[in-house]
């Protein structure tokens, strides 16, 4: 019974929300909505259960006197603190607030903004002329982006009776090489996502409940 | 579809307000609008014969409500107006367009009385309709024949291939395996094929006594890793070998989570990085940590904006279909193999079709308009 009761529940839920893709009338969106109202409401539980994963993980790190067991200390002091002023003075003022906006955000920009470092470094390698393919990559390369800053404009000849600047073609290869490469892996995606889906409402697919 | 119009100065009823003398003659018509809940209504007009660059308010009167009220505004070019202010099924409304002057307020006649309908089948969606099927049945069929014992191979997919060595790798270096199941919910197929590969992964490093340490991002990821994890190690005959602590809960943030992963990186020092599932603006950071790090690292990601960056920082990369191609190679299970059978087929035909549109376009001969 464990084991046939989800795959019964995958089975109509994914026919269910399958079918509904086609159907806009509201007696069938209205199941739809109470379904995602439901998800939202698990979704909440196990949330729980991920705070809770959380505090036992860094809790365990601390007693054990692990290496990194100062970070987990901090990790558990800002959640301890985030919870405690969202209680006493709601999340939309207060301290609760102040530490997102002045100690959250910042953090979770300045990992973002380390991409530029990590672009530069990964896009060094690629670029490396190692052979033939690194070659035309580096030329391709070159070409767009330099299609794509003010003298790429500026750097124009004629060709057939027209005029083709460095924009130009750094656009023919982004809006035709490249999208045509682009939709192909799209295609793949697409016909791979249906087949997974299918796998998973006939019940092949039992990966995602423990078990195969 | 019911409609109802304006024609002409005839059709005015009485006390529908007729239009003032002078006043233009266009033609105002409602319909119900298609492919919807019942919430719209759709008012069309010719904009050639509508006041020329006038800014037209559109009014409604809700039977039972005397009255016309605006509910937007649109200028008289556009030929078009959908009403979604607060409709219900079960009012009958009319409406009528007003418009300044020199001479004063303008005012078409009302239109004749119309109740919004939901549709049963959304005609827009009509090719999906078409193709899911048929995609689907090819799947079903390529699974039955599979079952009834037709053979099928498949190509070496070397990023999957690598996943021995990767484990055999982190055992004979007696380090952790690291591997990230995405950014994405459960619900999202990329991650259900992420988790399908982590299955497999955990498995084999259990008989071989390697730990693998799964952070999430999502909770509900969290739980199905755990239960996946869980019967990995009872299917390799190391039940003992299951730590909760190996598969938990980071951060539901994004860059919160990348920061997890790397703070891991640097900590644990994995020998194999595995990143599966779904990745945004974080997968860069991911991989060339990882890169950095010296560890070997295998990727598997969909999204085709952040293929790039794993290609160049990754040993091997699943590339779109087959992360969804994971679960039946690694497993081998003919049943699941008959179903990457039939994707192909619909691969096949689909190059097939493209072709042919290729081939028409080039001559001039348009037949895709009712895909539209």
């Amino acid at each position: 019974m464990s084991r046939t009761f989800p795959i019964v529940v995958a089975f109509v839920l994914g026919v269910f929300m399958a079918v509904q893709f086609f159907i806009p009338h509201p007696r069938v969106t209205g199941i739809y909505n109470t379904l995602l109202d439901i998800k939202q409401v698990v979704l909440g539980c196990t949330f729980m259960l991920g705070v809770l994963s959380l505090i036992q993980f860094h809790s365990r790190r601390i007693r054990r006197r692990h290496s990194g067991a100062g970070y987990s200390a901090v990790a558990l002091a800002g959640l301890a603190a985030m919870v405690a002023t969202a209680l006493v003075w709601g999340t939309e003022q207060g301290p609760y607030r102040w530490m997102f906006n002045h100690v959250q955000a910042p953090m979770q920009a300045t990992m973002f903004s380390l991409l530029a470092f990590f672009v530069a470094s990964a896009a060094y390698r690629a670029f490396r002329v190692r052979n033939l393919d690194a070659s035309v990559l580096l030329a391709v390369g070159v070409l767009v982006m330099l299609g794509r800053v003010t003298v790429g404009s500026v750097v124009s000849w004629e060709w057939g009776g027209e005029t083709v600047s460095l924009t130009t073609v750094s656009e023919w290869f982004l809006h035709s090489v490249n999208v045509a490469a682009k939709r192909g892996i799209l295609i793949g995606v697409g016909l791979g996502m249906i087949a997974t889906a299918l796998r998973i409402i006939v019940g092949l697919e039992r990966t995602y409940l423990g078990r195969d | 579809m019911a409609a109802a119009h304006w024609a002409g100065p005839s059709c005015a009823q009485p006390g529908d307000g007729a239009p003032a003398a002078g006043a233009p003659s266009f033609r105002v018509s409602v319909d119900d609008s298609p492919n919807d809940n019942g919430s719209a209504l759709t008012l069309t007009w010719s904009p050639a014969e509508a006041a020329a660059g006038a800014v037209l308010t559109v009014l409604r009167e809700t039977a039972g409500e005397p009255g016309f009220a605006p509910v937007g505004r649109v200028q008289s070019g556009v030929g078009t107006f959908e009403d979604t202010r607060g409709l219900a099924r079960d009012r009958r409304y009319r409406y009528r367009l007003s418009w300044d002057t020199a001479e004063g307020v303008r005012r078409t006649p009302a239109t004749g009385w119309i109740s919004p309908r939901a549709q049963w089948f959304d005609r827009s969606r009509l090719a999906v309709a078409v193709a899911v099927p048929a995609f689907s049945l090819l799947v079903l069929v390529s699974i039955l024949r599979a079952r009834r014992g037709a053979r099928s191979s498949i190509r070496r997919i070397q990023g999957l291939e690598a996943v021995d060595e990767a484990i055999g790798r982190a055992t004979e270096m007696g380090k952790p395996i690291l591997f990230s199941p995405g950014i994405d919910e459960a619900d999202q197929p990329g991650t259900i094929a992420g988790l399908a590969i982590l299955g497999k992964v955990i498995e084999r490093a259990a008989r071989s006594g390697t730990r693998t340490i799964v952070p999430n991002r999502d909770p509900v990821v969290m739980t199905v890793a755990r239960a996946i994890g869980q019967e990995a190690c009872l299917v390799a005959g190391r039940p003992e070998f299951y730590r909760d602590e190996d598969i938990y809960y980071a951060t539901y943030s994004q860059f919160g989570y990348a920061a997890a992963m790397v703070g891991t990186m640097v900590r644990e020092r994995p020998a194999v990085n595995f990143f599966m599932g779904n990745f945004a603006g974080e997968a860069l950071i991911l991989a060339e940590t990882g890169y950095t790090m010296g560890a070997m690292q295998i990727a598997g990601c969909d999204a085709d904006t952040q293929l790039p960056f794993f290609i160049t920082t990754c040993d091997y990369t699943l590339i779109g279909e087959e992360l969804y191609a994971a679960s039946a190679y690694l497993s081998r299970d003919p049943v699941l193999l008959g179903s990457l059978k039939g994707q192909d087929l619909a691969k096949a035909i689909l190059i097939g079709l493209i072709g042919v549109g290729v081939l028409l376009a080039i001559v001039g001969i348009e037949i895709g308009g009712f895909l539209r």
